[in-house]
């Protein structure tokens, strides 16, 4: 089982400056994709350190440069989301927004924004300093000569094939995204590829650094989202090997409730989320369907006692304590039948705008304070989708504030009746850790926040 | 596994007996199927020990090697085969019919339509088990590659003429089983397990003479004493009542049986090889069996509506590889290139969507799952309200409102399909639920009326009229196009050797003392 270990306890927190260090990472990034002679360059980056931030930075300095660029994301809500930041600092650059010819296929707001050009047609936005389009969508493009420049965001969850199709359309690339979060997948077996460099099935930056092994490879060593609670389980748990710290010390956050707790278990769970940063609420052992009706119950239960309490988030980006309110939660489940109950039994309680959601869909997302139905919670066994590490890591790092898991008492065992089974392939790269170990570690951690309770 | 796949399995379990997973039959089964029987050699990679092959139920044609560790015999073996098989596989190569298809004129770049070929059936291969589609895949790579004397004069040891042809269309047959509804090469479980539902686990599934028990038990047994029967009953000997379906054998036989026999035939008394074949056949002749009932049993079902358009996809592709091997192109390499790879991948990704798609709505039974899983609704229409887009030219957008028991997971704007009675798909968009109620969600039709001001007579529900709507999409496209394969990016390695250029001269990065 991994350790967690607190980096500040292996050092005095004077000795890191995180703002200096995140700093040097994106200054040594950003020469490398300037400056560099290579045709690539990798960046990983933890859950919340400023991904974003840099591909916005790194897409305008090429721009300023007079290197126009094509920006490669995966989903059209990541490409709006790009495209708003980049309009946002800079109101005067030219960013062209490709999209498919469906209707409703990007964000209205990108219409009122001037310097903004929308069009199906890749020919349209000919001489626009940044064009941002979906892979899906580039993939359908073709251009005369290819772009010197592309910044591939989220390149992770992108699969090799998607990047096979859209490679031919730019010279060099900037690849960014988080190795921990959920793999790309295919619903259809692939493992006639494995061991392949080229596995069409496998992540894009595998296939690019199984060919291009001596490209250069920054990581972001600081996450601006996570508290200082929770930096150490998920870089411990998830990212064993390339650990990062919080950008923010212990005494930096704070999250306090205006309406003191009821003694019941619910509330009992929120105080020791908002002490910790973590909550366990623990429901009796049992084997349910997969919309368990009770641990549903308790996790709508929870979202309604969080905005009854009257909860106030103080943090570094405002000295004054701000109101927890129903946008700033989220609730994260693994299937979508699931999310669909507990949206049901949110309205049955009558509450309204908490994001509901699986944690495919929840990635890249942030929220002040959020609520897990943990992903093994009353099943019988343990197959490789519930124990994806990737699953486990996206919803155990989404908030700024506290994490509250709702789950049945006995997942410890069924991990230990369940060792993963997946075969080892020859030429495949392990990775590690794996989800059997990792979801080992975060329950490990979250029994020290546990609170008993029979609905 | 669905809830309602679930909910079927234990019903079997209280039925003691398999339950229907649909009412009409998914797959193509043709008139006239090769049945393939193998067996292998315990502890020797791909030493076929014998084999029942052949279309007519009654007369089997037995192949058996009476000492698999001798090459030459295993050769003898697969000549064989090949001489049993090839007439099937090319007894359909000539009976054509035309289709006509776009394709880019090489002059003017422009898409031109010209007619080609379609052959009107194709073979299809029966095996037993996913064991047996495997070891087609294995012979496969282990004959196309050989040369005959007749190829290649000078080659040491020549294979007997048609192996390596055998090997390619063995290879062919085997790449296709892996697309998500093909029907030249086949399982018997594979068939027999879609369409029931046992109160087995899937694993135990994969035993052909078990799953036969749960799908149709003998008289006074229930399911799960027949299957139990199957898997474990021995005669006196010692040996199974239901040899294993293949290709691997029981034990027991292995070491009673099939040594001694191998012994005797290495000593060379008389009749020894009589008495092999025998033996073989009495372990194969079971499993021939079973695979013809099952036969039977998917017969009774009625085809479904697009079984055969899904058949005319492997007509294409059984189409397609008898040009390649007439227009004298190599067996097919050892490893996908990373081109064909990522087109492989996105072929069967959209055949797998199609098949999903179609198979529900062939059926109601798995439309049923479906609606479920929350991934369609089926419910009785209460109002219709008239209404226009905005826009220079307003188009009609009625909105409908319907009574549904379903609970589909829809959100705002999400996507729905339904099937028109001519065939097309009607698309619409969920609006929001009537009164708040999520007994009534409110749909917008987008689509499916005609180009006029006023909807097409029939093409929108009226009240009181049953509809059924998907979340999913009827006739999903396919991925992009990939570049050629010599046009391979950097990211992806670049182009892949030809087939003139030396190997590469890097080893295998994996284990650095193979050259593979």
């Amino acid at each position: 089982m991994t350790a967690i270990q607190d980096p500040y306890a292996t050092g005095p927190r004077a000795a890191f400056d995180p703002a200096a260090a995140a700093t040097a990472a994106t200054d040594a990034i950003l020469h490398d994709t300037l400056h560099g002679t290579r045709r690539g360059v990798v960046v990983d980056s933890p859950p919340g350190a400023g991904k974003s931030t840099l591909v916005v930075r790194a897409a305008r300095e090429l721009a300023a440069a007079g290197r126009p660029l094509m920006v490669v994301a995966q989903t059209n809500a990541q490409v709006d989301d790009l495209v708003l930041r980049l309009a946002g600092k800079d109101p005067e650059l030219p960013v062209g927004r490709l999209h498919s010819s469906e209707p409703g296929a990007f964000d209205p707001a990108l219409a009122e924004l001037p310097s903004v050009r929308t069009s199906a047609k890749a020919a349209d936005l000919a001489g626009m300093d940044i064009v941002v389009a979906t892979a899906a969508k580039w993939a359908y493009t073709k251009v005369e000569e290819p772009w010197r420049h592309a910044i591939v965001d989220e390149a992770y969850q992108m699969r090799s094939d998607a990047l096979l199709s859209v490679a031919g359309l730019f010279e060099r690339a900037l690849f960014v995204g988080d190795p921990g979060q959920l793999d790309p997948f295919s619903v259809v077996g692939a493992e006639q590829w494995a061991g392949l460099a080229y596995d069409p099935s496998s992540s894009a930056v595998a296939t690019l650094l199984a060919h291009n092994p001596d490209l250069p490879q920054h990581r972001l060593p600081v996450s601006w989202r996570l508290p200082a609670s929770a930096a150490p389980l998920v870089s411990g748990a998830f990212y064993p090997y390339t650990p990062f710290r919080s950008g923010t010390g212990h005494g930096d956050r704070r999250l306090a409730f205006g309406v003191p707790g009821d003694g019941s278990g619910v509330d009992r769970v929120l105080d020791e989320a908002a002490e910790s940063g973590w909550g366990l609420l623990e429901l009796p052992a049992r084997h349910t369907p997969r919309t368990d009706p009770e641990a549903v119950g308790a996790v709508a239960l929870v979202v309604r006692r969080l905005l009854d309490r009257g909860g106030a988030a103080t943090s570094e980006q405002s000295p004054e304590p701000a109101p927890l309110t129903a946008d700033r939660i989220a609730v994260g489940t693994a299937h979508r039948d699931q999310a669909a109950a507990v949206r049901t039994a949110l309205a049955g309680l009558g509450v309204r705008d908490v994001t509901v959601d699986t944690a495919n869909r929840l990635q890249g997302r942030e929220f002040d304070v959020t609520v897990v139905l943990h992903p093994l919670s009353g099943r019988p066994d343990a197959t490789a989708f519930h124990l994806e590490t990737g699953r486990l890591c996206v919803l155990a790092s989404r908030h700024r504030h506290a994490c509250i898991v709702v789950c049945r008492a006995g997942v410890t065992d069924l991990l230990d009746e369940h060792p993963s089974t997946e075969p080892v392939r020859l030429g495949v790269t392990v990775k590690f850790p794996d989800g059997w170990e990792a979801h080992h570690a975060v329950l490990a951690h979250l029994e020290e926040h546990r609170v008993r309770w029979r609905p | 596994m669905s809830l309602i796949e679930s909910l079927a399995r234990m019903e079997a379990v209280a039925a003691g007996r398999a339950r229907p997973r649909c009412t009409v039959r998914h797959r193509h089964l043709s008139e006239r199927p090769l049945v393939l029987v193998l067996l292998t050699t315990a502890g020797e990679a791909g030493a076929p020990l014998g084999a029942l092959v052949g279309t007519d139920r009654e007369k089997p044609v037995l192949l058996a090697v009476p000492q698999p560790r001798d090459r030459d015999l295993r050769f003898a073996f697969l000549a064989e085969l090949a001489e049993t098989m090839l007439p099937y596989v090319d007894g359909f190569a000539d009976d054509v019919e035309w289709e006509e298809r776009k394709e880019t004129d090489p002059e003017t770049g422009k898409k031109v339509p010209v007619q080609v070929e379609l052959c009107a059936d194709a073979p299809q291969v029966i095996v037993p088990s996913a064991g047996g589609i495997e070891f087609v895949r294995l012979l496969g790579r282990s004959m196309r590659f050989r040369r005959t004397a007749e190829q290649e004069p000078e080659t040491p040891y020549p294979a007997p003429p048609h192996v390596p042809l055998l090997g390619r269309w063995l290879t062919h047959f085997g790449e296709r089983a892996r697309v998500p509804g093909a029907g030249l090469l086949v399982s018997m479980t594979g068939l027999l397990t879609r369409h029931w539902a046992t109160g087995q686990s899937a694993l135990e599934d994969q035993h052909l003479g078990a799953l036969l028990a749960w799908i149709d038990p003998p008289a006074g047994l229930s399911g799960q004493e027949a299957a139990e029967r199957a898997e474990s009953a021995r005669d006196a000997d010692g040996q199974l009542r239901c040899p294993p379906a293949g290709p691997a054998t029981d034990p027991a036989f292995d070491n009673r049986l099939l040594a001694p026999a191998m012994a005797r035939y290495d000593a060379g008394l008389p009749g020894a090889e009589e008495e092999f074949r025998a033996l073989v056949e009495g372990q194969l002749r079971p499993t021939w069996d079973a695979v013809w009932r099952g036969v039977d049993l998917l017969r009774t079902l009625p085809e479904g509506a697009r079984v055969a358009d899904r058949w005319k996809r492997d007509r294409w592709s059984y189409t397609a590889h008898r040009d390649r091997v007439r227009a004298g192109e190599p067996p097919q390499p050892k490893r996908d290139d990373a081109v064909t790879a990522a087109q492989k991948l996105s072929a069967r990704e959209t055949a797998q969507a199609q098949l999903d798609a179609q198979e529900a709505l062939d059926d109601p039974l798995v439309m049923a799952g479906r609606r479920l899983a929350g991934e369609a609704f089926r419910g009785t229409v209460t109002g219709v309200e008239m209404a226009m887009s905005e826009g220079k030219r307003p188009m009609p957008r009625p909105l409908v409102t319907l009574r549904t028991d379903d609970r589909p997971h829809l959100s705002q704007g999400a996507r729905l399909h339904r099937p028109l009675a001519d065939g097309r798909t009607q698309s619409a968009e969920f609006v929001a639920y009537a009164d708040g109620d999520p007994g009534m969600p409110v749909v917008r039709l987008t689509g499916g009326m005609g180009r006029g001001r006023t909807p097409e007579a029939g093409s929108v529900p009226e009240p009181g009229e049953a509809v059924c709507w998907t979340l999913f999409e009827h006739s999903p496209r396919g991925g992009p196009e990939l570049p050629a394969p010599e046009d391979t990016p950097w990211t992806h390695g670049g182009p892949p050797p030809g087939a003139g250029d030396a190997p590469p001269e890097t080893p295998d990065p994996v284990t650095a003392e193979d050259f593979l």
